[in-house]
C-alpha cells in the first residue's frame, strides 16, 4: 500500500474552515468536489470574501455551510432557500448561494425551491444530486430512479423521480444548468458566472455516493460513477435540449445530458419601493 | 420615503393595523407572511406601508417559508416580523425552534381562532397559548404577550421587537380575533419616544475575528453579541448542538451546557420583560387572572363583585410567557380562591394549579365568542360566598 500523501497546507485555506477537518463525508463522496469548485469559484469571483454568504439545509451537503470560511448559515431541513431569500433581501448587497442536497432542496424543500424561481429571487443555488438521502443512510428520494434500488424501498422505487433542470425551469429559473463532479473546471466556471448573473440559478451537480446510493445499486464505487460520467455525458447548449429527456438513470446506458440548459433574463425579484 | 415611519398621533384604530404600526414604529424593515385569516389585515397593512419607508414586504409560499425568511433577515441584521393564526403557527413551531437554538431575534405575531385544526377561522380563540409555550420539540424558553386592546397591541409589538432583540430570542404575540379585528383608541407617541433596545454586538472588530465567538455567552445577561451576515467575522449559525465558534459539537456535555443556558438566558431575565396589571389585588380573597380579550370581561366582573363588597381582584397577564410564577405564589399566600377566565379549557389554568395550593375555578369556552362578564362575576360570587 502507497504511503498518505500528508499536505500542511491546502490552496483553499483561505476559505475552508481547516479546523473543521476532517469532514464527514464518506470515501469516493463528491460533495466535496462540488465545494472545491464553489471554494474556488469565490476566490475568483472578484467579490469581497466577506460579501459570500453560503446557506445549508440538512443533510450530507448541508455539511457545506459548516466547512466553509464565511459567514454561513446551516437551517433547517428543507428552508435553506426561504432563510437565503430572507438575507438576501435583508441585504442585497451580499451574495448568497444556497448550497444543499436534491433531498433537502426538492423533497422537503420542494415548494420553496419552486416558488423562490418562480419569484426569480436573486439567489444562487448549488443543488449536488446524488439521488439518494446518503446522511440517513440510502433512503429513496425525490430523484431516485423509478426501480432503483435504497433501504426504504428494497424491492425497488415505486416512484417516478423528478428531473430537476426541467421542474425548475417550468417554474420559472433565469438559469438552470447541470454538471457532474467530473467537470470541476466547468462547475467552477459556471459558479463564476452565476454571481455574475441576475435572479435566481440554478446549477444541479451530480455527485456519487457510494455508500448511500451505489453499493445497492451496482455503483459501489466513486471512481466507477465518474467513470460513467465520462462516459455518456453529453453537453449541450442553452435551448439545445429538449428539457423532458434530462431525467437520469445511472443503470441505463443513455446519455447523460449537461450543461447549459436555460438562459432567461425575467425580471428578478425586488421588493417594492414607494416614493 | 414618501411617509414618516412612526404615525404620531391619535388614532381611531384596528387592532391588525396597530400591531403593523408598532412593528413600524420599533423600526421593522422586514415582513414575510402567508395570508390567514383573522392576522391578515397585519400583512396587509405592512404590504402597504413597508414600501413607504424602505423596507421589505414579500408573501410567502406558506408560513415554513416565513418564518425561514424572518430569521434570514434578521441574521442579516434586520428587524423582522411574521404574522398568522394557530394552523400557521403549527407550521412554524420547526422554525421557532431554529431561532430559538440560532439565538436570533424575531418576532411572531398570532392572532388566535378558535382551534384545533381549521377551527373557527373568524372568530376568536386562546387557545395557542400552549402550542406558544411548547410547540416546537425540545426544552426551551419562550417569550410571549398577550395584549388585550388595540393600544397594547401596539405597544407590545415594540416590546416584543426589543426583547427580541435584547435578549436574541423569537418573542411571540399571542393576540386574539377580538382585539385584532376591534377598532378603538391608539395613540402613537412620537419617533422620539418610541423605546429602543439595542442587540448586543461584537466589542471587537472583525479584523480581529479570533477575539470573538459568536456563541459566548456574556456571563452577566447570558447573551452572547450577535454579529451579522456580511461584516465579516465569518460566524457559522447552526441549528445542531454547537459551541461556543457556533461550530457543530455532538456532545452530551456541550448539549446540556448549551440547551440550560439558552433557558436560564430568559429566565434570569425575565424581570425585565415579564409585564402584568393588577387591580384590586391589595386585599384580595379572590383573584381572578385572566388576559387578552378576555381580561375585558374579567376586569368587569372584577368591579361589579367589589361593588357587591366582595373582595375581589385581577392579576390580567400582559406577559403569559414566562409564566409569573413568583406573583401568583405570593397571591396564594392571601387568596381564599382562584378564577381563571380564557377562551380555552384551561391551559393557563393548569399553570396556576402548579403554583397555588387553593382551589382553582376555571371559566372556560372553547372559542368562538367572548366570554362576558356574567360567568366570571358569578364564578366570583360564588368562590365569595363558600367561607
Amino acid at each position: 500500500m502507497e504511503k498518505a500523501i500528508v499536505v500542511e497546507a491546502h490552496p483553499l485555506d483561505a476559505i475552508i474552515r481547516s479546523d473543521r477537518m476532517p469532514h464527514i463525508w464518506c470515501p469516493g463522496c463528491g460533495i466535496g468536489i462540488a465545494m472545491r469548485c464553489y471554494a474556488a469559484a469565490i476566490l475568483e469571483s472578484g467579490i469581497p470574501v466577506d460579501h459570500h454568504i453560503v446557506v445549508s439545509g440538512i443533510g450530507c451537503t448541508g455539511r457545506v455551510a459548516g466547512y466553509m470560511d464565511l459567514d454561513s448559515y446551516h437551517s433547517t431541513h428543507g428552508r435553506a432557500i426561504p432563510f437565503a431569500t430572507g438575507l438576501k433581501l435583508a441585504n442585497p448587497d451580499l451574495m448568497v448561494t444556497v448550497f444543499s442536497g436534491d433531498g433537502d432542496l426538492a423533497a422537503i424543500g420542494g415548494n420553496h425551491l419552486i416558488h423562490a424561481a418562480r419569484r426569480n429571487v436573486d439567489i444562487k443555488v448549488v443543488c449536488v444530486n446524488n439521488f439518494n438521502y446518503g446522511m440517513t443512510g440510502g433512503q429513496v428520494g425525490p430523484t431516485t430512479p423509478y426501480t432503483a434500488r435504497g433501504t426504504t424501498a428494497p424491492y425497488g422505487n415505486p416512484e417516478q423521480p423528478f428531473n430537476l433542470p426541467s421542474l425548475v425551469s417550468a417554474s420559472g429559473a433565469n438559469y438552470v444548468s447541470r454538471w457532474t463532479t467530473l467537470h470541476v473546471r466547468q462547475l467552477k466556471r459556471d459558479i463564476l458566472a452565476c454571481f455574475a448573473r441576475p435572479g435566481f440559478n440554478f446549477i444541479e451537480v451530480l455527485a456519487p455516493c457510494p455508500i448511500g446510493f451505489g453499493k445497492l445499486n451496482n455503483i459501489p464505487d466513486g471512481l466507477e460513477e465518474m467513470e460513467l460520467y465520462r462516459q455518456r455525458c453529453v453537453l449541450t447548449e442553452n435551448g439545445e435540449v429538449d428539457l423532458d429527456v434530462l431525467s437520469i438513470d445511472l443503470r441505463e446506458d443513455k446519455p447523460i445530458y449537461i450543461g447549459e440548459f436555460v438562459q432567461r433574463n425575467r425580471p428578478v425579484f425586488k421588493p417594492v419601493r414607494i416614493g | 420615503m414618501s411617509k414618516p415611519r412612526v404615525r404620531a398621533g391619535k388614532f381611531f384604530m384596528h387592532g391588525d393595523h396597530a400591531c403593523a404600526e408598532g412593528a413600524l414604529a420599533a423600526g421593522c424593515n422586514f415582513f414575510a407572511g402567508y395570508p390567514i385569516t383573522p392576522s391578515t389585515e397585519i400583512a396587509e397593512h405592512l404590504a402597504y406601508r413597508l414600501p413607504q419607508v424602505g423596507g421589505t414586504f414579500i408573501q410567502m409560499e406558506d408560513e415554513l417559508a416565513s418564518v425561514a425568511a424572518i430569521i434570514g433577515a434578521s441574521a442579516a441584521g434586520v428587524r423582522s416580523m411574521t404574522a398568522t393564526s394557530g394552523p400557521g403557527l403549527s407550521l412554524m413551531m420547526e422554525n421557532l425552534g431554529l431561532a430559538v437554538m440560532l439565538e436570533t431575534p424575531c418576532v411572531i405575531v398570532d392572532i388566535q381562532r378558535g382551534s384545533p385544526s381549521t377551527g373557527l377561522p373568524t372568530m376568536a380563540g386562546q387557545s395557542d397559548v400552549m402550542q406558544a409555550r411548547w410547540g416546537s420539540h425540545g426544552d426551551y424558553e419562550i417569550v410571549a404577550y398577550a395584549p388585550s386592546s388595540p393600544q397594547e397591541i401596539f405597544d407590545l409589538t415594540v416590546l416584543a421587537f426589543n426583547v427580541a432583540d435584547r435578549f436574541r430570542t423569537p418573542v411571540i404575540l399571542l393576540g386574539d380575533e377580538v382585539i385584532g379585528h376591534m377598532m378603538e383608541r391608539v395613540v402613537i407617541p412620537p419617533e422620539g419616544e418610541i423605546p429602543h433596545w439595542e442587540r448586543k454586538r461584537p466589542k471587537s472588530p472583525p479584523e480581529n475575528k479570533g477575539d470573538y465567538k459568536a456563541f459566548l455567552a456574556d456571563d452577566d445577561d447570558l447573551v452572547p453579541p450577535m454579529a451579522h451576515a456580511g461584516e465579516g467575522y465569518h460566524v457559522h449559525f447552526t441549528g445542531l448542538t454547537h459551541d461556543e465558534l457556533g461550530y457543530p459539537d455532538m456532545d452530551a456535555d456541550t448539549h446540556h451546557r448549551l440547551v440550560t443556558r439558552l433557558g436560564e438566558k430568559i429566565r434570569r431575565n425575565a424581570d425585565q420583560f415579564i409585564r402584568a396589571e393588577e387591580l384590586y389585588l391589595d386585599d384580595a380573597e379572590i383573584v381572578v387572572i385572566s388576559y387578552g380579550c378576555t381580561a375585558r370581561s374579567a376586569r368587569r366582573a372584577v368591579r361589579e363583585a367589589r361593588e357587591q363588597g366582595i373582595k375581589a381582584g385581577i392579576l390580567r397577564l400582559i406577559s403569559i410567557w414566562p409564566f409569573p410564577e413568583k406573583r401568583v405564589e405570593a397571591l396564594g399566600e392571601q387568596a381564599r380562591a382562584f378564577i381563571v377566565a380564557e377562551m380555552n379549557l384551561g391551559q393557563i389554568r393548569r399553570e396556576v394549579e402548579r403554583f397555588v395550593s387553593q382551589p382553582v375555578v376555571g371559566v372556560h369556552h372553547a372559542g368562538g365568542a367572548m366570554i362576558p362578564p356574567e360567568p366570571i362575576f358569578e364564578a366570583i360570587c360564588s368562590a365569595g360566598s363558600k367561607t
